[in-house]
């Protein structure tokens, strides 16, 4: 099955500065139009494929991130939003920044600017498309051997 | 017999773009008490005027907020250069007015989208944000940025807008308005909408003056307060009548941010005709000794800036009070005694935002 046809979206702030955020809700709205490649921002975790990302992480807004990212289903495809969300940014030597997304949890596309522009967060979720299209198919081969050698 | 519940609401909500966190104690669905936890976004940055020089901190003070990044900016340059002593040129000054009020008008179209989609109305959110864009189109233009622009330094503004360019905001302005009177009036008087907003969260007079609230929160209950009336950057050549309601609900907000769009277009066309020729910017030398408090009108309402010199390139302090601070406790006095469905709506209608509160 292909996940690529209608990608749905969660996103969470984790301590940017809402410049980035602002922009990715931009890009669902019609100039940008995120939602012609069939992706629908959801608030429920549990209906989301790709986890956007913005902001840098603290000590207080880690677990919020971990449990949102549990429960999301799998597959499921990670992007984090910004420079903050990257790395920490210009926030990184802020006492109450740990650093980027990625110290809680596993990023597998990073999206630089500040702030991002919408036209770098549709390339970051177009290419999140294709790894959860192939992250589906390993989970299938995985549980159907035969299957996924056919 | 009602029995008491505690229901936690965010800090991951589908209304909020921003993480807040309020414990709702509810009688069956009524409200009894909210308690806010805050500090999902802190980040600390007031503390980095001590590792960054007071020029380069600029870039720090736009990133408090990137919807009001200019305003931000703007105030932290404006409070150093009264430090200073530095007189900007009038040019400068009529540029932040003009970029100010571009910001009003983005930031009010925002949060009229986010509304829609609290309520559930898709289109009216995405006409909202369609509209938006053309405000964010003119900001890359002028300065190069759509949401973080760089353009405030300390003695006056980075870049220049020449005069054909002003003139040809004022035509798409021009343009914009029809579409604005069309957009706003389905706010103001769709059934399906005022059913939603007509005598929610209703904040008196007296209340809002108890509680501190600043904005189009403090205006829609009937209190004339806005900090554009002291005259900072060129509001002092400006004639500007800040906008009222008295009926201090949901709704009398929303037609009090309405009617601030349309004032901002006529404070852009007014400063474009004022507007003198000459210099942008002036040169700065030396470092601040001293401290200043400025307060500017930001879209959510007056924020404050204070600002400690010790005559070296780094400063002693920096603390913002934003206007969403001073907006929380008036909030949660509202939240008492509403429905719990009203709940998303009440928060999102003294336009929160977060990243400002907690820095």
């Amino acid at each position: 099955m292909k996940m690529s046809q209608s990608p749905w979206l969660l996103h969470y702030d984790g301590s940017s500065c809402n410049g980035c955020d602002i922009e990715v809700l931009a890009t669902t709205t019609p100039v940008y139009n995120l939602e012609r490649f069939g992706v629908i921002n959801t608030g429920n975790p549990k209906h989301a494929d790709i986890f956007l990302i913005t902001g840098g992480i603290n000590s207080q807004n880690a677990p919020v991130v971990k449990q949102i990212y549990d429960q999301i289903p799998d597959p499921k495809v990670v992007v984090a939003v910004g420079i903050c969300a990257c790395d920490g940014g210009i926030f990184k030597e802020c006492y109450n920044i740990l650093g980027g997304v990625d110290k809680v949890i596993p990023v597998d596309i990073y999206v630089p600017g500040c702030a991002a522009r919408p036209e770098a967060i549709i390339d970051g979720v177009q290419k999140a498309v294709v790894l959860l299209d192939k992250k589906r198919q390993q989970m299938d081969a995985a549980v159907r051997p035969a299957a996924g050698r056919a | 017999m009602s029995t008491r519940s505690v229901v936690p609401f965010g800090p991951h909500h589908p209304v909020l773009p921003e993480p807040l966190h309020l414990d709702l104690v509810l009688e069956d669905e009524k409200v009894v008490e909210a308690i806010p936890s805050i500090g999902f976004v802190h980040r600390g940055l007031e503390k980095l005027v001590e590792k960054k020089d007071f020029n380069e901190f600029v870039y720090v003070a736009e990133r408090i907020c990137g919807i009001c990044s200019f305003m931000h900016g703007m105030s932290y340059c404006e409070a150093v250069e009264h430090i200073m002593g530095v007189e900007i040129p009038p040019r400068a000054k009529y540029l932040r007015t003009i970029w100010c009020e571009m910001s009003r008008i983005h930031s009010h179209l925002l949060w009229l989208g986010l509304l829609a989609d609290a309520f559930g109305f898709e289109s009216l959110f995405m006409q909202s944000w369609r509209m938006r864009e053309k405000i964010l189109d003119m900001f890359e233009t002028s300065t190069g940025g759509r949401v973080i622009f760089s353009v405030n330094k300390i003695g006056g503004q980075r870049k220049d807008m020449d005069n054909s360019m002003i003139r040809s905001f004022l035509d798409i302005f021009a343009g914009m308005e029809k579409d604005l009177k069309e957009l706003t009036g389905t706010f103001l008087n769709d059934g399906a909408v005022r059913s939603r907003l007509d005598g929610v969260g209703v904040l008196t007079e007296q209340q809002a003056r108890d509680f501190g609230a600043v904005g189009p929160f403090l205006r829609a209950s009937g209190v004339q307060y806005d900090m554009r009336t002291t005259g900072y950057a060129a509001y002092g050549d400006i004639d500007l009548e800040p906008i009222t309601s008295n009926i201090g609900d949901s709704y009398a907000r929303t037609v009090v941010r309405v009617k601030e769009i349309f004032q901002s277009i006529d404070i852009i066309r007014q400063a474009a005709a004022k507007i003198p020729e000459g210099d942008f910017a002036v040169p700065v030398k030396g470092f601040p000794k001293g401290e200043y408090m400025m307060r500017v009108e930001q879209p959510r309402g007056e924020a404050c800036y204070y600002v400690k010199a010790n005559g070296t390139k780094f400063l002693d302090r920096f603390r913002v009070r934003t206007p969403t601070f001073a907006n929380i406790p008036p909030m949660l006095e509202t939240l008492k005694g509403s429905q719990l469905a009203d709940v998303p709506i009440l928060i999102l209608t003294i336009d929160p935002c977060i990243s400002c509160t907690e820095r």
